[in-house]
């Protein structure tokens, strides 16, 4: 909402600053988010008189006139407008003047014409184009006859004036007017509201003698009231109307319509203004329109209604869609003397429908959706009316043709002062209390610090007690608000268990050198069922409106994205990449969602280029399956849970099918390690890249033994290696299986230290060379147990896998 | 005899002298004091001496042996040095060659942020509570006293998935979980972080993504002045300890009193600069005494329990933490960018 400055002294005694009143009434709850001034840096720009205009002798666009700035100086100006003219007064930027963006006027020739200075345009003085009067947004603009050649032209075109924006949240809907703003103004400032004068003469003329008005539904619209101004002029209206409407943000057109929007403005009270002798008839029926029923909005489109909306009609047609916009058949025009202007009350519900449906918001109906005052609709009325015979010449006919009920009957709430003290923390009396109600215009009964508050229809905002403390508290002063601690009792504070893990999980990858991601939730429908291992059927969920394609679909996995981020960075040079992500996916088994989808928080990895690399000795390693596993295998350990998780190689869509391993919690599926399949590294146009994901929901909740201390060995251990020879294809976790099994009780520690497959080795075959520990926490061992041990486990390999001892 | 004596005694030190190595040192042990050395060949003639003599002789003997011995240790701790000098010597290694460099990431700044924050209020005795991401529009909206058509709605256009499920919001809806569960009964002293989603055009300043941080507490007794005493604190120990704060009286429909809180600007002071947008003051939260209706929605009785909540915007709070211009960077994850913020 804009509020200009000057326009609200009208109402409201102001001494201080725009910008000091700016800051007050931001400390009091209202939101001032910028104070704009009107002038753009302007000086030098006067009134001037054109006292002859005649054409430049060497260009055809080019006028020269003489122009008379005040104290008998005449100065030649060369104009460039189309609708310059003998005897209008207009503003002239006169040598030495400036104008908006430190433009400096300058004596000049203009072929050959000498120019001292030049007539301004309202844009060229910063006034927005859109906000300019139709006839001036292609010309210079044209004061009234009365301006004073030689005086400030900036005070005739209220370019002094400054305009408070004020941000306001949907409760403070009462803020929508100059006049509620001046209430609020009167409160903070302690001063009262001038109200704007509502008397009218009424000619002879009854105005139910012209229209009646019927209402078929009280509930969508409570009230409906008619008035008749006949015999009016339309023509431009008063500069100072003008200039608080472009300084409200809103265009001037004519006398009639800017009356409306004037007193929009001023009571927040939408007016409609519709030509009477082109109704069509002398009734107004206020009533729900027929399904794909048709009117021509005032804006010449033409509009399909749904019986949603409410319309205002002739009896026969609609002329109006009430709340939001006129019908074109009505429209005030140049040509129109007798107008019918309508002061209603909407239903906020029906507004909202028919704005959203059709797509128009306007002055009018935003605020009818958000709630007027409905008992300043009669007010509103008379003063439009008053206006309309003032400013237009016309006649007002007697009464206001009415249905529904014009005005409600006020509420009143109840507030404890002593609860209020306890809420705020604040030692504030009932005399205070009392003061500051007054100060807000609301009035009251108190006994015993009760006070019983009558809620002004202004302020349909406050309902229940927290309300009122809530007024009481902002005008008395959140500054002066005493800065306490909480008086509950100590409770330890500190993470869950699994709270605790999931940060454990990150500082251990972060160690293991993976940079921490944050990617979006929602992809594309075919990205979100990318990496699935799940067997069961899953049903991508998509949003009902999205933005865009790009991101309509919640994911179930976080390896996409996690691809987007290492093409993102390949696509900018940074070919060496090791980023992670910890995030929610979510994953839905019903066909229609009824229940909200699982989720689960995931812990994804992905890798490319260069891992280790110590470039002056000689190191640069790439990633492998092996680097990630080996991070999942410290992350196992991590977690306490080395012992029960396998790597099973297995096929998932978008992996490498002989690089890639499901990872298994106690046999079951908990994610998966491995390369990508190089189909989608092509299509992704990346290197080699290997990734990981895991169900980190699962593993933090997987019961884990507390830990329990190991006595240190006082016995030595006794180590025996062995090479074996074995096919190709065996896995070596299955020798690792079968090694750990047969040694028994005594083997500690079984360990990898050789893998040969090579030229030296039969065909088909690999030797796989291992380190097994065997020690007795209690005794030291004998040769003979260790022997014992270790031709079992030799027999069990070559029962198992034919695995002979290498030679 | 005894001239015999001196003049291996001068001999062999003089020899001893013109050693360069160990291998020298011990020849010249071996040749002197060995058994078949020149000093034993004397001590062996010893038998042809007077009993006068003998004694005399045999102590000069032994004192030349033991000189001669004295003079091969402190040649060979000599050259044992110098040989362990020139080893050292020759393993020198150029110091100022860059170390084997561990591998290492850090934390996304969001997290950075929320981590820190979170620390801070669990230090001040709060419990981190968490809930689904999609929610029902019961907890989401309803229970914070937004019901259907209420055009406070507006305000955060949502993503929806069915009429009753969709993208949270905002935290808030973990609140409402949590009081539920408390059935009525205090204290409830709670923040949540989390995800929150908004049909919003991605731009410099806006994201259909971002993250929030919610507090609650409700007790018996509690004051909008404890409130400001749990902000102020927080602010000091986000923003430095000369921050001031200032609470502006505000709207959010599960709050009445509202407020939003300034602190006093990090940059200039107060005096007037970009970043506040020359007020002093620098928006970074809203707040306010949880509404009567929420409390009674979710058990509590709210003639008896009153309470406080608060709700802030990380990626707000890195930025100007920070000095970041534009929320995208944070998921865009260049990992330039991520880099930066290993010491954060």
């Amino acid at each position: 909402m804009l509020i200009s400055y000057n326009w609200l002294k009208e109402y409201v005694n102001v001494e201080i600053s725009p910008s000091e009143l700016a800051d007050k009434i931001t400390k009091s709850g209202i939101e001032v988010e910028m104070v704009e001034s009107l002038n753009k840096g302007i000086s030098g720009v006067v009134v001037g008189y054109v006292q002859e205009c005649i054409q430049h002798p060497n260009a055809d666009k080019l006028r020269v006139c003489k122009v008379d700035i005040g104290q008998g100086e005449v100065s030649q100006i060369v104009c460039g407008a189309p609708n310059v003219a003998e005897g209008q007064k207009v503003a002239v930027a006169v040598p030495g003047a400036v104008l908006p963006g430190n433009f400096k006027i300058k004596k000049a020739k203009l072929r050959g014409e000498e120019s001292l200075g030049m007539i301004c345009s309202l844009q060229e003085l910063g006034v927005d184009t859109k906000l300019v009067p139709k006839e001036y947004s292609s010309g210079i603009f044209v004061m009234p006859s009365d301006a004073e050649p030689g005086s400030d032209a900036l005070e005739y075109l209220n370019l002094n004036d400054h305009v408070l924006e004020l941000g306001l949240t949907p409760n403070r809907a009462d803020c929508l007017n100059v006049l509620g703003v001046a209430y609020e103004v009167a409160a903070i400032l302690e001063q009262d509201v001038k109200l704007p004068d509502t008397t009218i003469a009424t000619s002879e003329e009854k105005a139910e003698d012209f229209i009646s008005v019927s209402i078929e539904s009280l509930e969508d619209n409570p009230y409906y009231g008619a008035m008749i101004i006949r015999d009016v002029k339309i023509g431009p209206s008063p500069l100072w109307m003008q200039n608080r409407l472009m300084a409200s943000g809103i265009r001037p057109i004519n006398n009639i319509v800017d009356i409306t929007n004037y007193v929009l403005l001023e009571y927040g009270q939408p007016l409609h203004a519709f030509d009477y002798n082109r109704l069509g008839s002398k009734e107004i029926v206020v009533r729900r329109a027929a399904e794909g029923e048709k009117i021509q909005t005032l804006d010449d489109q033409d509009r399909s209604l749904k019986d949603t909306h409410l319309v205002i009609t002739n009896g026969k047609e609609p002329i109006a869609v009430a709340g939001v916009m006129g019908g074109a058949t009505s429209e005030v025009q140049n040509d129109t003397t007798n107008v019918l202007l309508e002061a209603a009350y909407f239903a906020s519900s029906r507004v909202r429908a028919a704005s959203k449906d059709l797509g128009l918001r306007s002055e009018a109906s935003s605020r009818y959706e958000k709630g007027i005052d409905r008992n300043r609709v009669y007010a509103a009325a008379k003063r439009a009316a008053g206006l309309m015979a003032e400013l237009a010449g016309g006649k007002v006919a007697e009464g206001i043709v009415e249905a529904g009920k014009r005005e409600v009957n006020t509420y009143s709430v109840k507030m404890d002062v002593s609860r209020m003290n306890n809420l705020l923390g604040t030692t504030i009396s009932s005399e205070q209390t009392s003061a500051i109600l007054d100060r807000l215009g609301f009035s009251y009964k108190e006994l015993d610090g009760i006070f019983d508050v009558v809620v002004p229809t202004r302020r349909p905002d406050i309902t229940i007690e927290a309300d009122l403390i809530e007024e009481v508290g902002r005008i008395y002063g959140y500054d002066r608000i005493p800065t306490t601690y909480l008086l509950s009792e100590a409770r330890p504070g500190g993470l869950t268990v699994s709270q605790a893990k999931r940060r454990e999980i990150r500082k251990y990858l972060e160690g293991a050198g993976l940079y921490q991601a944050v990617t979006y939730a929602l992809t594309t429908p075919e990205k979100s069922t990318h990496f699935s291992y799940t067997e069961d059927a899953v049903y991508p969920i998509s949003v009902a409106h999205p933005m865009s394609e790009e991101r309509s679909t919640l994911r179930m996995s976080l390896l996409p994205q996690l691809l987007e981020v290492l093409q993102y960075n390949q696509n900018r040079s940074m070919e060496d990449l090791a980023v992670y992500e910890m995030g929610s996916v979510f994953i839905n088994r019903q066909e229609v969602l009824n229940d909200l989808p699982e989720e689960y928080v995931f812990v994804s990895g992905a890798v490319t280029g260069v891992f280790n690399e110590h470039l002056w000795q000689g190191e640069r390693k790439a990633v492998d399956f092996y680097v990630l596993k080996g991070i999942l295998e410290g992350l196992m350990s991590e977690l306490n849970l080395s012992e029960r998780i396998t790597y099973e190689s297995g096929e998932i869509e978008n992996m490498h099918p002989g690089r890639t391993a499901v990872v298994k919690l106690d046999g079951i599926p908990v994610g998966l390690v491995g390369q990508l399949h190089p189909a989608l590294q092509k299509e992704l146009d990346l290197k080699d890249t290997y990734v990981f994901e895991l169900n980190a929901t699962s593993l933090i909740d997987a019961e884990t033994e507390q830990m329990v201390y190991q006595t240190l060995p006082r016995y030595p251990s006794i180590t025996r290696d062995i090479a074996l020879v074995v096919d190709q294809d065996l896995p070596a976790g299955d020798l690792f299986t079968v090694i750990q099994a047969a040694g028994g009780e005594l083997l500690k520690e079984v360990n990898l230290f050789d893998l040969y497959q090579g030229e030296k080795m039969e065909e088909g075959k690999k030797s796989l060379a291992f380190s097994l520990k065997y020690f007795d926490p209690e005794r030291t061992l004998t040769d003979e147990e260790v022997v014992t041990a270790h031709n079992r486990v030799l027999k069990s390999l070559e029962e198992h896998f034919g695995a002979q001892l290498r030679k | 005899m005894k001239d015999r004596l001196e003049a291996l005694k001068v001999e062999a030190i003089e020899k001893i002298n013109q050693s360069h190595d160990l291998k020298d040192l011990q020849a010249v042990k071996v040749a002197y004091l060995g058994k078949k050395g020149p000093i034993t060949e004397v001590l062996k003639g010893m038998g042809k001496l007077s009993a006068e003599e003998r004694p005399v002789i045999g102590a000069y003997a032994n004192e030349v042996r033991d000189s001669i011995q004295l003079e091969l240790d402190k040649k060979q701790t000599e050259l044992e040095n110098a040989a362990i000098t020139e080893k050292l010597a020759k393993e020198t290694i150029d110091v100022s060659l860059p170390g084997r460099p561990v591998k290492q990431g850090n934390a996304h700044p969001l997290t950075a942020v929320v981590t820190e924050i979170e620390d801070l209020f669990l230090s001040m005795g709060f419990t981190i509570a968490e809930g689904p991401e999609v929610e029902t529009d019961y907890y989401n909206f309803e229970a914070l006293n937004l019901p259907k058509g209420h055009p406070a709605r507006d305000m955060q256009d949502s993503f929806f998935i069915t009429e009753d499920i969709l993208l949270r919001t905002q935290t808030s809806p973990v609140q409402a979980r949590t009081m539920e569960k408390h059935e009525g009964q205090g204290p409830v002293k709670i923040i949540s972080p989390g995800k929150v989603y908004r049909r919003d055009n991605d731009d410099a300043t806006h994201s259909h993504q971002f993250m929030q941080i919610e507090g609650l507490v409700v007790d018996q007794n509690v004051r909008l002045s404890d409130l400001k005493g749990v902000l102020e604190t927080f602010a000091k120990k986000m923003f430095g300890e000369d921050r001031k704060i200032r609470l502006r009286p505000s709207f959010f429909p599960f709050t009445e009193p509202s407020v939003e809180m300034d602190i006093s600007c990090f940059k200039c002071s107060g005096k007037g600069c970009s970043i506040c947008k020359q007020t002093g003051w620098i928006e970074i939260l809203g707040a306010g005494m949880v509404h009567p209706n929420v409390l009674d929605m979710a058990g509590f009785d709210s003639k008896k329990y009153t309470g406080f909540a608060f709700g802030m915007g990380p990626e707000r709070i890195a930025m100007l933490k920070y000095g970041i211009d534009d929320i995208r960077h944070f998921y865009a994850n260049d990992i330039r960018f991520l880099k930066q913020f290993k010491n954060a």
